[in-house]
């Protein structure tokens, strides 16, 4: 007896640890991101996203397929900010990388260029960190995105100006890129159908420093409400020298930049600034699946130590979708994971999600709403992000119209 | 007509720190026929000592330009040493690819340790406001620091006798050495002096503009604009460039959508070199 015990317990000990070794695979997620070049501070959050939701799937055994458990790793390389890195390497990840998925890259501008290596191999790729919906009115089959797109970025600040002011002259300053022309674009016919005035409408190269010039051209049109903006290298150079200058505005709403917490550090000239936004840690979705918001950012806050912004959660959100459309599609083919993100129509932490199906627009996000936030001085005296539009969904009444320009 | 006069205020005030900027990149190539690369990066480094200095350390920003000039030319020095001394009189392309080369080392690292984030020196003073345009008293002093730099170095090279050597070295290096002038030594302290204008041209910089590492690269950009309409090798040309670009600057952008301005700028630029192929404020001096 004594003997078959030993025998059983060798032979367990040889083939159980065989057994779980069968059953745990690999799936490997390949996407690039800017570690270097002018997307980085953009770019970094959205990594962090993802490599949190990797180890939190692989803390908890996989994603499970099946009778199987996949423990995902992530496959990145550093594009420099530069389309021409974003081809090579995208190709590289298929081709070399044996990646299984693919994350976007971060910036409508990349993604664009990713977008044309990934469907030449029938690669999925969930998309973040890139609004602009032309790229996914191209006929694409296999591009899925989790933002809301750049028509309807600045469509909650354009709500704020119809309901707190709505004879204000509107300046529409922006970046040239092709994120930033898409959103002032869709501002100008939304502010064109809600009658708004728009009296300034002009952009600037994304690599601007010193926007003297334009702001002069801003205080000549007599605006009093300024909107657009682009990333952040622009976006904070811009609102510091709207404060140098002392415009007179009573209302800015900048794409990007101010959603990033190092924002906060320009102190006043970064006071009143809103930023339509994809996510907040304030909102209060009840998901379907997934960490509620607040689980979100109390473990995101706990790994990094710095509170997350809508760059982050997207991150997290990407994974957090592809991880549930694999585990609703029972397998990791391309076209059963296709087939679920095509009937998903779920809320998460992050929102709701719910890509268009049609020929003409396929992998448009549908589904998904921005909220508007806004610097104010918390009671410690430092500046927190509040949600201060729609009312449903605000922390904190809006200041509208800012007095501290008005010197 | 009010915004007119108000972006050519500007554009003359940022264009006096053009002209400094430009100022260190002609200096060297003056002296010593390199086309320095590594410009663009010793702007920005002197942002980044700027924001060291005030933010870190607590120093007041325009007595740090003093520590930055000094550092500046140390820095110079060793790059000459280390990178230039010895591709000096071998072809244009060997000097132009060490100088590349450490460029590519400066941004390399300065990516490394700070990101391609934007850092903000947070600092103001008063300014002056008329008829709802202002202009902020950083973006004046900042001018006139940059007319006293420039009018230093241009003391120093026309009134000491280092200076004056260096003018020798640059007029003719061969007569220089046979006149007992240690050449060498020579060509390192205008590397040095070079470098040490750029830093403090990017310091300056940092008390109007949020920067990051790469932000020496539109300023490189635009000294090699103004050292052509300047004159090679003229830092008074220079400074007086610098000033008609921003000038330039600020006159078309009330007229046109500001992502035009470069191409007229460009070709602007272009037009003068068919006219004046030695620069502007080259005329009268001879070849």
């Amino acid at each position: 007896m004594r003997k078959f015990a030993v025998n059983a317990l060798i032979a367990a000990s040889l083939v159980l640890p065989g057994l779980g070794h069968a059953q745990t695979k690999t799936l490997t997620i390949g996407f690039t991101t800017s570690e270097t070049g002018k997307l980085n501070a953009d770019s970094k959050p959205q990594l962090l996203g993802f490599e949190l939701w990797r180890d939190q799937v692989n803390a908890a055994g996989g994603i499970k397929v099946g009778s199987d458990h996949y423990k995902v790793a992530l496959k990145y390389y550093d594009d420099q900010s530069s389309a021409g890195r974003v081809q090579q390497l995208y190709s590289r990840l298929i081709l070399q990388d044996n990646a299984n998925f693919l994350f976007s890259p971060y910036s409508s501008g990349l993604t664009a260029t990713a977008a044309v290596v990934s469907e030449q191999f029938g690669k999925i790729m969930i998309t973040t960190g890139a609004a602009e919906g032309k790229t996914y009115k191209l006929g694409n089959k296999d591009l899925f995105q989790l933002y809301t797109p750049a028509d309807k970025y600045l469509k909650s600040a354009l709500d704020v100006i119809k309901a707190k002011d709505p004879n204000a002259k509107i300046a529409l300053v922006y970046s040239n890129d092709g994120f930033s022309s898409a959103v002032a674009k869709g501002a100008a016919a939304a502010a064109k159908h809600m009658g708004l005035n728009v009296v300034f409408d002009e952009s600037y190269a994304s690599d601007t420093t010193d926007f003297g010039p334009i702001i002069n051209k801003i205080v000549s049109s007599g605006a009093t409400v300024l909107i657009g903006g682009g990333h952040y290298a622009d976006g904070s150079t811009l609102a510091r020298q709207l404060y140098d200058k002392k415009v007179k505005l009573g209302f800015i709403s900048l794409l990007v930049a101010p959603d990033i917490p190092k924002f906060a550090s320009m102190g006043k000239a970064a006071m009143g600034v809103t930023v339509p936004s994809q996510w907040e840690p304030s909102v209060t979705y009840k998901p379907d699946f997934g960490p509620t918001p607040a689980a979100f950012t109390k473990a995101f806050e706990t790994k990094y130590h710095s509170r997350p912004g809508y760059h982050a959660a997207g991150g997290y959100a990407a994974g957090l979708v592809l991880q549930h459309a694999i585990e609703q599609a029972g397998s990791i083919k391309q076209a059963a994971v296709a087939k679920a993100l095509n009937h998903m129509d779920a809320m998460t932490f992050y929102g709701r999600i719910h890509f268009a199906t049609g020929v003409a627009d396929h992998g448009l996000q549908i589904g998904h709403d921005m909220v508007l936030a806004q610097w104010q001085k918390g009671a410690n005296g430092k500046l927190v992000s509040q949600v201060v539009w729609p009312s449903a969904a605000q922390t904190a009444p809006i200041i509208y119209p800012l007095k501290k320009f008005a010197q | 007509m009010y915004d007119v006069i108000a972006s050519l205020a500007s554009g003359l005030l940022v264009g006096a720190i053009y002209g400094l900027a430009a100022i260190g990149l002609t200096l060297i190539f003056g002296v010593m026929k390199v086309i320095n690369l590594t410009h663009g990066a010793m702007i920005a480094l002197g942002m980044f000592a700027l924001y060291f200095l005030v933010s870190v350390a607590g120093f007041n920003p325009y007595l740090s330009l003093l520590p930055i000039l000094a550092g500046g030319f140390v820095v110079g020095v060793m790059v000459y040493w280390i990178a230039v001394n010895r591709v000096i009189g071998s072809s244009d392309l060997m000097s132009l690819l060490a100088t590349f080369a450490v460029n590519m080392i400066l941004i390399g690292a300065g990516t490394a340790l700070w990101t391609t984030s934007p850092y903000n020196v947070n600092f103001s003073l008063p300014g002056i406001s008329w008829h709802g345009y202002t202009i902020p008293g950083t973006q004046i002093l900042a001018a006139i620091l940059a007319i006293i730099i420039a009018a230093a170095l241009y003391g120093f090279l026309y009134h000491t006798r280092t200076g004056k050597a260096v003018r020798a070295v640059a007029s003719n290096r061969q007569a220089a050495e046979l006149m007992g002038i240690p050449t060498r030594r020579i060509l390192a302290i205008a590397f040095g002096l070079g470098i040490a204008v750029a830093s403090a041209s990017g310091a300056l910089i940092a008390t109007l503009f949020p920067f990051t590492i790469l932000s020496g690269g539109s300023y490189e950009l635009k000294s090699f604009v103004v050292t052509v309409l300047g004159g090679l090798g003229n830092p008074a040309g220079a400074l007086l460039g610098g000033i008609l670009l921003g000038l330039i600057e600020g006159g078309v952008a009330p007229f046109v959508d500001v992502s035009w301005t470069p191409v007229i700028e460009f070709t602007l630029f272009v037009l003068i070199l068919l006219a004046f192929p030695s620069g502007l404020f080259r005329i009268g001096k001879g070849r």
